[in-house]
């Protein structure tokens, strides 16, 4: 058993390596997201900011309503009430009432669809993207954002977070970087209170993007428990079985 | 028992299950190398259970690929988990397949009498490659699209043909509906059943001329009285109970990364995947998962345009010329023993030379050639190196296991 343990090592670390994990994209900073999906209060609120602002343009068209009221413990009426704006059935898909054509024409771009967006992009990608827009007065909009520069879309939680302006450093090879950014105007948060709504937002985006992730764990640790189990007596009958092979 | 005699006086089976099971006699010395070939038939099984179970769910239709995908994904009970357990086990099913290629490589397993064995599983690993290929189209997301565009333009560098050939493979100037759903019916019917075929007739071969083992001595040599070789147990029960344990531990892993980490950092599933096709948008860096990396890198590893056609037609010469080596393995072998255990220091340096290589290369192949991944130099220099030492294993193989001082073989395993 050891020497299998020894032979398997090699294989462990060359899966678990760090060079792994540097599946992201152009190497921009990103702010750790630190969710959790067991915090439900969390994604509910997440759910809410996300129903009520991302879902006017956007869609999460692989998404049922009654699927995250299910998931997350949310009343029907209240889902009905409080977070069913484009829709009246509960088995609904969250989709937009705007089509694509339309879209283009008033934005500019289509909205991508957002159900995926966790995986694709990652959580700390979303979450350092809604905390990066500033105004600029250059852009049609009037706003840009550091981390996606010369984005299409304006920032909806602007109410939320108030104005601000961002400092940037140039070095001396040309490279940009932020230095950090100026607060215009107030918003009806603070910094921290932000953050906090941002991250319960990335939290319900990534149950977005895998609900089964919600259940996958719970399952895996019992699946686990038996295997080992399993192992235990596959074990047992093995060398009761070879007791006479010398 | 009368049922089993109706049945055996029109159909051998019981002369089946002892020929191949019960009196099946493998070596007992079989080591921790020996579950992966057993493993492979499991995985097999695996998958194509898996891939039923998906297929009824799943739309060939540029359309409506990416969202069945994510229908199953959601919508269908435990749709999630078939799902993983298919994407994860190809993986799954090549590090088993490479594991028991290099068992093979160690202990001489492709040498005389088992030729043919091993040719036929060079033949089963090629079916693979190309079924995975054509599994990786069907979830329609945008690494799926851009990896099938860019390893059917490698056939538009083959001189004259190339262009008309990579459009008939497509169906279409680009990938597409038409492509699409060719390879849905190469990797549902006519790839598995290949793969089925190819396995039974590698097991067949297997089952004529009998088991390597890792003294890599033949067993037939000491019979007893009845015939039975000495160093020889029956298959069945022994390596049947043996083999559970091998496949409750390969499980309890395989199982382990389905629940806990599908994705496995991007190496298993990877992140652009999750975006829908799109021909306007490229994704950043194209690289296929990691079972066909070191051969990815190869190919881009030849870089010198002073080459007559250009440089891209010898990358695809090399990629392909890396595969077809393994072929040649039994004859390019001149040591007079088959185990490692009794070779000499040369062989046991180039097989742990190559086993690094190949791993180095595949690694480069998930990265950008320009950047330095590794050290000192950037990563297309060591995929080059790479390249070099890769067929140096091969090519020089006739003289470095001639000159290698090999150590006399047991008459009995040990």
């Amino acid at each position: 058993m050891k020497s299998v343990i020894k032979k398997l090592l090699p294989l462990v670390l060359v899966f678990s390596s760090p060079a792994a994990m540097a599946a992201g994209g152009g190497g921009e900073h990103l702010d750790s997201a630190y969710i959790n999906l067991a915090d439900k209060a969390s994604l509910r609120r997440g759910a809410h900011t996300f129903v009520n602002y991302c879902l006017s343009c956007h869609e999460a068209s692989f998404m049922r309503y009654d699927r995250m009221a299910r998931d997350l413990d949310i009343d029907l009426t209240d889902l009905r009430e409080e977070m069913m704006f484009a829709s009246d059935r509960p088995g609904d898909l969250m989709k937009v009432n705007m089509s694509a054509e339309d879209a283009e024409s008033w934005l500019g771009v289509t909205p991508p669809d957002l159900s995926l967006t966790a995986r694709s992009h990652g959580p700390d990608w979303i979450y350092t993207y809604m905390r990066g827009f500033y105004r600029d007065p250059g852009t049609a909009t009037g706003w840009n954002n550091t981390l996606f520069p010369n984005v299409a879309m304006p920032h909806i939680l602007y109410e939320w977070q108030g104005l601000r302006s961002a400092n940037f450093e140039v070095a001396s090879n040309g490279a940009k970087s932020l230095a950090g950014f100026d607060q215009i105007s107030p918003g009806s948060m603070n910094a921290e209170e932000y953050d906090g709504a941002m991250r319960d937002l990335t939290n319900f985006m990534v149950y977005l993007a895998e609900p089964a992730k919600l259940v996958r764990y719970k399952i895996g640790i019992w699946v686990m428990v038996f295997m080992l189990v399993f192992i235990g007596l596959a074990y047992a009958l093995k060398k009761e079985y070879w007791r006479d092979v010398h | 028992m009368s049922l089993i005699n109706w049945i055996d006086d029109r159909f051998p089976l019981t002369k089946v299950w002892n020929e191949h099971l019960a009196q099946y006699y493998a070596p007992k010395n079989f080591n921790f190398w020996y579950y992966f070939g057993g493993l492979a038939v499991v995985v097999l099984v695996l998958q194509i259970v898996t891939g039923i179970i998906l297929t009824m769910h799943y739309k060939p239709d540029a359309e409506l690929a990416f969202a069945s995908v994510e229908y199953i994904m959601r919508d269908v009970p435990a749709g999630w988990f078939v799902r993983y357990l298919h994407g994860v086990g190809a993986s799954m099913f090549f590090l088993v397949v490479y594991l028991h290629m290099f068992r093979g490589l160690m202990y001489g397993s492709y040498r005389n009498p088992r030729e043919l064995i091993w040719i036929l599983g060079m033949v089963i690993y090629v079916a693979l490659m190309a079924e995975a290929f054509f599994g990786y189209l069907l979830p329609w997301g945008n690494m799926s699209y851009w990896g099938a565009q860019v390893i059917i333009s490698l056939f538009g560098a083959i001189p004259v043909i190339g262009e008309p050939l990579a459009e008939w493979i497509r169906g279409d100037f680009v990938v597409s509906d038409a492509t699409l759903n060719r390879f849905f019916a190469f990797h549902v019917i006519l790839l598995p059943l290949l793969l089925a075929l190819l396995v039974y007739l590698h097991i067949v071969a297997l089952h004529k001329v009998g088991s390597n083992n890792p003294d890599g001595i033949d067993i037939k040599k000491n019979k007893d009285k009845d015939g039975i070789p000495v160093d020889g147990i029956p298959f069945h029960p022994y390596y049947t109970v043996k083999d559970t344990f091998g496949i409750a531990v390969f499980m309890t892993i395989f199982l382990g990364i389905v629940f806990f980490v599908p994705e496995l950092g991007g190496w298993f599933l990877e992140k652009d995947n999750f975006a829908p096709a799109d021909i306007l948008q490229t994704p950043p860096d194209i690289v296929p998962l990691w079972y066909l990396t070191p051969y990815y890198s190869i190919l881009r590893a030849v870089t010198f345009e002073w080459l007559p056609g250009g440089a891209k037609v010898w990358g695809v010469i090399a990629m392909g010329a890396a595969i077809v080596m393994f072929f040649f393995l039994p004859w390019l072998d001149r040591a007079k023993v088959r185990s490692i255990r009794y070779r000499g220091w040369m062989y046991k340096t180039a097989l742990t030379i190559f086993a690094v290589t190949f791993v180095m290369l595949g690694y480069l192949g998930t990265k950008n050639p320009g950047h330095i991944d590794l050290f000192l130099f950037e990563n297309v220099i060591w995929a080059q190196i790479g390249m070099l030492l890769y067929f140096a294993f091969f090519l020089l193989m006739p003289i470095y296991t001639t000159l290698d001082r090999t150590k006399p073989e047991p008459d009995r395993v040990g």
